[in-house]
């Protein structure tokens, strides 16, 4: 349950940095906070988009999806439920690949590093982590 | 677990609560993140005009400047016309984005990339005659693609060369020179290497050629 409560935290903190990096992309932000970082660059460049939607907005659905999931799966009824392991663990390796993806377009094509983006890197990555143990630990219970 | 929901809850507040604050107050411009500088390549600037011109204009400009937008739509048409195409001057361009502007250094790149595809100057005017970029604060990125389409450039090339900031090195130079010089705000004027203290405006730029050419003869 511990795992699955982390989750939620994780994945809430992670909409909402989604979420100001759409509202930022679609022009309600006028600014990025970002310190000494490039975010101001890297989401101006092409790969800010994938098939003509914001990244961010991937990172809204993909965070609302796994908090969704990460909710109910918190529910007594549902806290045994291997099918949500299951669904928390591909959501989550999904987000995972596409963050492996973009970060490695920061460093090596862009050379240019979005703080925000780190962060949301991180919080996925640990969210990943926390899937697959929520799994094992699932598959292992399971009579 | 009830604890549990309202760290949650405590969460989700606070962070909606910033959010909605920065989607509410005018956002105030930033200087741009600090761009890695590359050697200079010994670029000194696009020109325009005659190798032979007796005189050269080096302007410093923004594209983010509102002056300057309304000095390159307003009296440089003019000044091509009866300075530059007459053979008087050469007209040096060099970007001076202030780090008050938050996207002048991502136009500057975007002339710069058109430039390499030999379309400097057409993206210099769909910079500064689109100039409601400036104005929005909004993202310009897709705005400038939809320049650079607009001019013919080929995106492919233009993307290449604005994901690997291909001319940041060339702008920084730029920005060090002008700031060498002296240059405190843009545009800024410097007429055969002194600089201009006179108005920004062609008559005043013809009257100065006009006297300095006669010293010429």
């Amino acid at each position: 349950m511990i795992r699955r409560q982390a989750i939620v935290l994780l994945t809430l903190v992670g909409l909402l940095v989604a979420t100001y990096l759409w509202l930022y992309k679609i022009g309600v932000l006028g600014e990025l906070k970002c310190g000494t970082g490039s975010c101001e660059y890297v989401q101006s460049s092409r790969y800010a988009e994938l098939f003509g939607l914001p990244v961010a907005l991937y990172g809204v659905a993909g965070y609302a999806a796994l908090l969704a999931l990460g909710l109910a799966g918190l529910q007594p009824r549902f806290a045994a439920d291997r099918r949500v392991s299951v669904l928390l663990a591909a959501f989550a390796t999904v987000g995972f690949g596409l963050t492996l993806y973009l970060t490695a377009i920061e460093l090596f094509v862009l050379h240019a590093i979005c703080r925000w983006c780190v962060a949301s890197a991180v919080i996925m990555t640990a969210t990943w982590l926390l899937s697959i143990a929520d799994l094992r630990r699932a598959r292992a219970t399971t009579p | 677990m009830k604890g549990f929901y309202l760290l949650l809850v405590a969460v989700a507040a606070i962070g909606g609560g910033v959010l909605w604050y920065g989607s509410q107050r005018q956002a105030a411009p930033v200087p741009s993140g600090p761009v890695a500088v590359a050697a200079a390549d010994g670029f000194r600037g696009y020109t325009l005009g005659s190798d032979a011109a007796p005189i050269e204009i080096a302007e410093y400009s923004d594209f983010e400047c509102p002056f300057c937008a309304s000095f390159a739509t307003v009296q440089m048409p003019v000044i091509r016309t009866q300075l530059i195409a007459t053979g008087k001057v050469r007209w040096r361009f060099r970007d001076f984005p202030l780090p008050t502007h938050a996207y002048s250094r991502y136009a500057a790149l975007a002339a710069q990339c058109a430039g390499e595809q030999g379309k400097f100057w057409e993206m210099h005017d769909q910079l500064f005659t689109n100039h409601q970029w400036a104005q929005t604060g909004k993202n310009p990125r897709g705005l400038f693609r939809d320049l650079a389409r607009g001019i013919g450039l080929d995106l492919d090339k233009y993307d290449a060369c604005m994901d690997s900031q291909r001319y940041a090195g060339r702008v920084q130079a730029s920005v060090q020179e002008g700031e060498a010089r002296g240059v405190k705000g843009t545009p800024s004027f410097y007429v055969n290497g002194r600089p201009y203290q006179g108005r920004s405006a062609s008559d005043d730029f013809k009257a100065l050629v006009d006297s300095l050419t006669k010293k010429h003869k």
